[in-house]
């Protein structure tokens, strides 16, 4: 098969969007969804969250940052390239309810994953606060989308050059103090950033979801490589996810897990350098 | 009576380290000279180990006469994928088991012939086949396993425009990511699926039913649909330290191997970890190839651990001749208790305890039972899993009525029907883990039943 992208930007330093035609993908799609693509048929098979979709238009937004070679690959195409593969919609779609006032995190290109989650709390009748942060304002993606969809939005940067100066969770952690009944938190970013937010909600009670990434193949429950310990218990993210509830997640494993390629990852992209730079 | 022709293999030792096919193949002397030992029996019963009925008989005589057109032919009235068969079908528990000649210990290689047959064609080239009268009728089939192929190919040839829809980015099911290279070379399973496309079969892949579509829109927009769906979703152990690093599903490490060619990084980019010690727990085929693939990619020692003994293993006994040949090393009457942790929560090994075999159980088999004390550590940077699955679940999303057993099989009835009206099953979706003949003979089946439904509706 092949998908062809029709829009391709940069919004932010290594950070890019990209509209891809896949009509029968944004039909489907739901918040909460992903997709699985390849580039071409030397590629890995890599997992990106759906940003948005218009099943009018029959496209799929992703929003991706460059890591390693595929996501650096990816960030070189231009409009009108095609992708090989693109397959989706995976995963459960986000269980989006009626629930009173939500806190939405994003941290990171964790903003991408969150934005259309906020769209859909929004419509199904919650009131939205959404904490949105990044390392510097430079890295900081889709603000002005999130002001429009959210009831109060919120901004923090690690070194302060916008907004509050620290990180997202301190300032949800503000937000539960200030004692504004808060019926769930949904937070989406690295692992060390979900597994800080966990630990910060337990003591308050709160309802905490948040949304897994480990490295995954097929993305249909048929290798095994995506499991996450939930409870105790072993937990496919690709099919039984990615969303699951924060206080049962092991994050030290999926940490670990997250690593397991990093070797082989510095070789792959080493050896990508060495033919580009021969020249051809 | 002559001796049974050997197959011709690569070298042991050489073919430890690459993925090239092991078993080349007869060469038309050979082929001549086994299909000579064929009695040509007046009641053949290898023809009822066969689950599709091949004219064993019939083909090998025009063998004999040098006319492997024919033969090729004959084949092909019964058996789709004769290429595929020959090479992976368990001859020595069908076919060849009921050959008047097994008695005496050396049945005609009637799996040698078959992918001798099959290869002579592929060599001169498969003519493109004639397209049936349209029926104008459609039908969707799920997945693009030896089920769907046989099934696709078979409606396709009835007239019917087929659509099949598969999960993965490439078609062959289980023959693409799961069985390797070096056992049934990939261009074979791409013929066949090219063949199905001349019948006018549109091969949709990328497409999963029931997150895509689900089966009950499915059901709508076609006349009819077969499901052939797989058992893919593996079993794991449920024992301490099996989320460590380095410990894979089989299906994990053949599908990084096989579909995602991780065999060659980096210039295919999906990485593998390349164990200088491997443990692989199980004795199936599936437990072959992931031994036999982890070999392959440069281990010191690859180990199968299986609780039983070795005429328990379920595995063909030719795989397991070759995997012995190749040097694995088998720890029968062993079980895993659990998996220790290295740094950085690796693996460093695994404790195993032997086993002793008690009395039998309700399979027939006698059932393994832990000898207390027996336990001991085997040193491995990998393990890896090959115990099992069970049927895919992904189908059962938007499925409303769809019967399924506890074990998670689609029910079907004796003619391959679901409990939805118009819609079959077959395969392993249906059996759970079986074989590829057994999952076409379930395809062809569905694809009478589903023209005879169409005929009538
Ligand atoms: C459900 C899901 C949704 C995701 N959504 C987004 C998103 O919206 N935007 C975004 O920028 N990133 C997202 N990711 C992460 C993204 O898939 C990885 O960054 C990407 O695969 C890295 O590939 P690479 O070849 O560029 O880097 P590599 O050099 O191969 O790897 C860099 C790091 O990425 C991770 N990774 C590598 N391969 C995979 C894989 N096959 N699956 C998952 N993780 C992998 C590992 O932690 C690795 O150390 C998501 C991951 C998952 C599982
Ligand atoms: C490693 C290994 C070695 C084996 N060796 C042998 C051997 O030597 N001899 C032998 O006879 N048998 C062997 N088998 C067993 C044999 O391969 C299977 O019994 C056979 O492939 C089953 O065929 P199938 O068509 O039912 O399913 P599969 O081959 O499993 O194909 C099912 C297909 O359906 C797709 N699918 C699933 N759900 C969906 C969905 N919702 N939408 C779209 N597509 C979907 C899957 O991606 C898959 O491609 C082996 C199996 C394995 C794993
Ligand atoms: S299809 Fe398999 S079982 Fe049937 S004759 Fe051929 S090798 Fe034997
Ligand atoms: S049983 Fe053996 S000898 Fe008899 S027809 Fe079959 S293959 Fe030939
Ligand atoms: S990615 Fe293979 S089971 Fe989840």
């Amino acid at each position: 098969m092949s998908y062809t992208i029709l829009e391709k930007k940069q919004i932010a330093p290594q950070v890019h969007l990209m509209k891809v035609l896949a009509p029968d993908v944004a039909r489907a799609a739901k918040a909460g969804q992903f997709i699985i693509l390849r580039i071409d048929e030397t590629s890995e098979r890599i997992p990106l969250t759906i940003a948005d979709f218009d099943a009018d238009e029959g496209y799929v937004t992703i929003i991706f940052q460059e890591m390693g070679k595929t996501t650096k690959q990816l960030a070189k195409m231009t409009d009108r390239d095609v992708l090989l593969d693109f397959v989706g919609p995976l995963g459960k779609p986000a269980d989006v309810r009626k629930l009173g006032t939500v806190i939405l995190v994003g941290g990171g290109v964790g903003i991408a994953p969150v934005y259309p989650q906020v769209k859909a709390y929004r419509d199904a009748g919650n009131k939205v606060i959404s904490v949105i942060g990044a390392r510097n304002k430079d890295l900081l993606i889709l603000e002005d989308e999130m002001q429009a969809a959210s009831d109060e939005l919120h901004i923090a940067t690690d070194d302060g050059s916008r907004g509050h100066h620290g990180f997202v969770t301190d300032v949800a952690k503000k937000i539960l103090d200030s004692g504004e009944k808060i019926a769930r938190i949904v937070v989406i970013g690295p692992p060390i950033l979900m597994k800080v937010a966990a630990g910060m909600t337990a003591p308050y009670g709160v309802e905490t979801i948040v949304s897994l990434n480990p490295i995954m193949i097929d993305g249909t429950g048929m290798c095994g490589g995506c499991r996450v310990s939930v409870g105790g218990e072993t937990k496919f993210a690709c099919v039984d996810g990615p969303e699951f509830d924060a206080h049962k997640v092991d994050f030290n494993l999926l940490m670990s897990r997250l690593g397991l390629y990093r070797p082989e990852e510095a070789q792959c992209q080493e050896t990508h350098q060495c033919t580009c730079r021969s020249g051809n | 009576m002559a001796a049974r022709q050997a197959m011709p293999h690569q070298d042991p030792k050489e073919r430890a380290r690459n993925f090239d096919e092991v078993a080349l193949g007869y060469a038309e002397e050979q082929a001549i000279a086994e299909a000579s030992r064929c009695l040509e029996c007046r009641n053949p019963k290898c023809v009822q180990g066969c689950p599709v009925e091949v004219d064993i008989p019939g083909f090998i005589a025009q063998m004999k006469a040098g006319n492997f057109d024919g033969a090729i032919a004959t084949i092909k009235l019964t058996n789709s994928l004769p290429a595929v068969c020959g090479r992976v079908c368990p001859q020595e528990v069908q076919c060849e088991e009921l050959c008047v000649l097994a008695k005496k210990g050396e049945p005609v290689a009637i799996g040698r012939l078959e992918r001798f047959c099959a290869d002579h064609e592929r060599k001169k080239g498969v003519a493109a086949p004639l397209r049936t009268q349209s029926t104008g009728k459609r039908v969707a089939v799920v997945g693009a396993g030896p089920a769907s192929l046989t099934a696709a190919a078979d409606l396709a040839k009835e007239g019917h425009a087929v659509t099949m829809f598969e999960a993965l980015h490439d078609t062959g099911g289980v023959l693409t990511y799961g069985i390797p290279e070096f056992r049934l070379p990939k261009a074979i399973v791409k013929d066949e699926v090219e063949y199905i496309k001349q019948l006018g079969v549109d091969v949709k892949v990328d497409y999963i039913i029931g997150k895509i579509k689900t089966l009950d829109e499915l059901r709508n927009d076609f006349d009819a649909v077969f499901l052939g769906t797989g058992a893919g979703l593996p079993k794991f152990m449920g024992i301490e330290g099996e989320n460590l690093n380095g410990v894979y599903s089989a299906n994990e490490f053949l599908t990084r191997v096989n579909l995602m060619k991780a065999y060659r990084f980096p210039d295919y980019n999906t990485p593998i970890k390349r164990g200088k010690r491997v443990i692989v727990v199980g004795g199936g085929n599936v437990a072959m190839d992931a031994a036999r693939s982890a070999l392959r990619l440069g281990a010191e020692e690859v180990s199968i651990v299986y609780r039983r003994g070795e005429d328990e293993l379920p595995a063909r006994k030719e795989e397991v001749e070759n995997a012995k040949e190749e040097g694995i090393v088998f720890r029968l009457l062993t079980n895993p208790v659990r998996i220790l942790q290295g740094d950085n929560m690796t693996v460093k090994g695994v404790e195993c305890i032997r086993m002793e075999l008690g009395e039998p159980d309700e399979s027939g088999r006698r059932s393994p039972v832990p000898k207390a004390g027996s336990e001991h550590v085997i040193d491995a940077d990998i393990v890896i899993i090959a115990i099992g699955t069970s049927p895919n679940p992904m189908i059962l999303s938007g499925s409303d009525g769809l019967k399924v057993s506890p074990r998670g099989t689609i029910v079907v009835d004796e003619s391959a029907k679901t409990s939805i009206e118009n819609v079959c099953a077959g395969g392993d979706a249906v059996t759970g883990a079986a074989t590829v003949i057994s999952a076409m003979g379930a395809g062809k089946l569905a694809a009478q039943t589903i023209s005879e439904y169409l005929r009538n509706n």
